[in-house]
């Protein structure tokens, strides 16, 4: 099978991707930088490239709801959004999950707001992170392509039934032209396959009520039903991640490793940030330095045990968030991260970097993986640390 | 009162049993509640088609379905029936209505 190499940009490598599931519904509104992604695929509409019904609506809360009636109808839908239009969507984002509706979503990860800021950090991801979404990280066009095809098959699977968010960092990504290679319509839908809802309002053979008021007779049995989704949502995503790898050529799994076999420091780090990371561990390793990466590509379902399994017995990591939590203890993936490690003897520090798109650079790498090396030789770093900021 | 089991429950908190709503009873929420004067109504069903619940009791046994009253278990007082009732039999209406007291 031939897979052409395209140059495109990462909005417009997920509108292909999206297009080649055939959707049956499309609901969104426009935001920087996700805006590029719709123009493209309402460009595929307006050609006859696919007869997706696109939905205007007047704000990403109607995008959301109108994307839920639609997945409740029975069709497969998809949405996009960055920022703070992920944040207006607040509400009906953990009715889509609740309701086991298999809806994809793009976001194209932005700042929240204030102050008002278009570039790429991932504190819109992240405030979703308890949402109830499957979450997939993408540190290129490529990766966003290919996760952007998968989640299809993850989110519709017959055991799972959750939405997923493909998720990939704005303008670094979204606006890059990149080489990619993408799979032949035919082939790609194969692999997605056709939408089987497990029950559509549409089915008026089967009448259902969805959402329907459920207090405190009810409401906890759904929720530890819905607690229990994600175990199976990350064996799912871990097999059609194979599939996939074994169709294409490309595997992932839900981190990838980068020099990880013998490192004695390893950094974790989410999205495009871990190409920059690569350069500079290179750089130290022609140096001797023992150093490797973990890329976390799935960050919820949150893969404890296996990251704790794959830092385990290292002497020290480094975990790289692009989102702060106010008052919080460091970043959200460093505190999952650390919470994985407990017991597990391994030093565990925190970063917080990027946020509002500022520049990660290679002295920014450079300087955690000296930090890395006094933490491993008994030295002192603080737990919680910024990067690149000016002081 | 029993609860359904977890294995009964569907996923999503999705209810594929048509109906039960009935099975519901939300009548104690109302002030006001429609008082059925048959004399008036003309059998349009506007209160029927209209009513949010189903708190229109129509006999469907014979050939035009019948209205026979207000079922009270569903009737939350809301008054659209009432509002709706073309006041067809001199100006006067089928259902009217009135403050429920004890």
């Amino acid at each position: 099978m031939e897979q052409k190499l395209v140059a495109l940009s990462g909005n417009e490598a997920v509108a292909y991707a999206f297009k080649q599931a055939h959707p049956h519904v499309a609901s969104a509104f426009p935001i920087t930088p996700q805006t590029e992604m719709m123009h493209k695929y309402a460009e595929f509409v307006a050609n006859g490239e696919t007869d997706t019904e696109i939905i205007l609506v007047e704000s990403e809360h109607s995008a959301m709801s109108a994307a839920v009636g639609s997945a409740a109808a029975g069709a497969r839908t998809f949405t996009a959004t960055s920022s703070a239009g992920f944040a207006l969507m607040w509400e009906i984002v953990y009715i889509t999950a609740s309701l086991r509706l298999p809806i994809c979503m793009a976001l194209v990860n932005r700042a929240l707001s204030g102050n008002i800021n278009i570039h790429c950090d991932h504190s819109d991801s992240m405030g979703g992170r308890d949402a109830g979404w499957i979450q997939l990280f993408s540190e290129n066009a490529q990766e966003a392509y290919d996760n952007a095809v998968m989640a299809w098959r993850i989110g519709e699977h017959k055991d799972v039934r959750l939405p997923v968010m493909v998720t990939y960092d704005g303008f670094i990504i979204s606006h890059t032209a990149d080489a990619l290679r993408m799979l032949p319509d035919d082939v790609a839908y194969k692999f997605i396959g056709d939408y089987k809802p497990g029950y559509a309002l549409l089915d008026v053979e089967n009448p259902i009520t969805v959402g329907p008021l459920d207090l405190t007779d009810y409401y906890f049995e759904h929720k530890a039903d819905q607690i229990a989704a994600y175990a199976k949502a990350a064996e799912v995503v871990q097999s059609v991640s194979e599939e996939y790898g074994a169709l294409t050529g490309r595997t992932y799994e839900f981190c990838e490793e980068y020099k990880l076999d013998d490192a004695e420091m390893v950094m974790v780090i989410l999205g495009s940030s871990a190409g920059t990371a690569k350069d500079v561990i290179d750089e130290y390793r022609a140096k001797g330095v023992k150093v490797g990466l973990l890329k976390v590509r799935m960050f919820r379902p949150f893969p404890a045990a296996y990251i704790a399994e794959k830092l385990a017995g290292r002497k020290a990591v480094a975990v790289l968030d692009r989102s702060a939590s106010f008052g919080g203890f460091g970043g959200p993936v460093f505190t999952e991260v650390r919470s994985a490690m407990y017991g597990r003897q391994v030093p565990v520090r925190g970063y917080i970097y990027g946020l509002g798109g500022r520049d990660f650079d290679l002295g920014q790498v450079a300087k955690v993986i000296e930090d890395l090396q006094k933490v491993a030789a008994g030295g002192k770093v603080e737990d919680v640390n910024l990067l690149g900021v000016r002081s | 009162m029993s609860f359904l089991k977890n294995s009964e429950l569907h996923t999503g908190g999705i209810i594929r049993e048509a109906g039960n709503a009935h099975d519901y009873k939300t009548g104690d929420w109302r002030t006001f509640i429609p008082q059925f004067i048959e004399d008036n109504c003309i059998q349009c069903m506007f209160c029927w088609i209209y009513c949010p619940d189903d708190a229109i009791e129509i006999d469907t046994s014979g050939s035009k379905p019948v209205m026979k009253g207000i079922i009270a278990d569903h009737c939350k007082g809301c008054g659209i029936c009432a509002h709706e009732c073309p006041p067809a039999k001199k100006g006067k209406s089928a259902l009217v209505m009135v403050r429920e007291e004890k």
